[in-house]
């Protein structure tokens, strides 16, 4: 079994904010918090480009590395997720995510800031599969549930993949070789430590 | 004496290019995926328990529903 990845196709991102309304629908996320957005590059000139961006559950995932309490845990899949039980909210995972994956909801007079929040690839946390108290604290358990995360399988366009690595490459491969251009897979030599097209060398880079 | 100084620096530059095992670290174990839910909303196609088509479920899905090169038209 490979790993679970993400891919956002920025040939085919129509800023359409499917994925974004899919996620916060599927999980019942609160106002303030989005585990998915879509950013624009060069917005409004000609040749802009978008990418759906959210926890790309890296190979080596800075968040675990500077989390105090130890509260990330990785599945067999590769799903970086984290327990809300033993997060303290300290903020330095998100200090730490080079996508503003960890989203903090503020609530309450003074906003305190609560618990980290962020994508779960629809594999929820640590509770019983599919019980009340996952889907409480981190939403529904899809991949449990036999389906891929609401985002990908809700893109209108299929600009956003998700799945197994080696099948979602396939089909971004098959993709550019029909296309002919449009390789660069924005955030994957970040998440998953591999030289990209049109990008330098990653130092240390795997 | 030369063959054994091949082969040992064979291993030593070839032990760069596994990959680091990415599997179940951290302080917290989850029930696996594959052992799916009790809910009414599991995707028919797999026996729930069974790695192998759960894993083989997910792949067909992510063909059938993400690479429209597939479809007939």
């Amino acid at each position: 079994m490979a790993r679970m990845k993400f891919v956002c196709d920025a040939e085919r991102c129509i800023e359409c904010n499917g994925c974004v309304t899919a996620c916060k629908n599927e999980h019942e996320v609160p106002w303030g918090v989005n585990r998915r957005r879509v950013v624009t590059l060069n917005d409004g000139v000609p040749g802009e480009k978008s990418i759906s961006v959210a926890c790309m559950h890296c190979s080596d995932a800075p968040c675990m590395a500077v989390c105090p309490v130890n509260c990330f845990y990785r599945t067999d899949e590769g799903v970086v997720l984290h327990d809300k039980d033993v997060c303290i909210g300290c903020g330095y995972c998100s200090y730490a995510c080079p996508f503003g994956a960890p989203q903090f909801p503020s609530q309450g007079t003074f906003g305190v800031r609560g618990k980290m929040d962020k994508c779960t690839f629809c594999a929820g946390g640590p509770e019983a599969n599919g019980s009340q108290a996952e889907f409480e604290k981190y939403g529904r358990n899809r991949l449990a549930e036999g389906k891929l995360p609401a985002c990908a399988e809700m893109c209108s366009t299929k600009a956003l993949l998700a799945g197994d690595g080696d099948v979602v490459a396939d089909i971004f491969r098959n993709r550019v070789v029909q296309r002919g251009k449009g390789a660069e897979v924005w955030g994957w030599g970040t998440a998953y430590g591999s030289q990209q097209a049109g990008h330098p060398p990653v130092k240390g880079a795997k | 004496m030369i063959r054994t100084a091949l082969i040992l620096a064979a291993v030593l530059s070839l032990a760069a290019c596994g990959e680091k095992p990415q599997t179940s670290t951290g302080a917290k174990r989850d029930t696996p995926a594959f052992q799916g839910t009790s809910n009414a909303y599991n995707a028919p196609g797999w026996k729930a328990g069974d790695k192998t088509s759960w894993e083989q479920h997910l792949k067909t899905r992510a063909q059938n529903s993400q690479n429209e090169y597939n479809r007939v038209n």
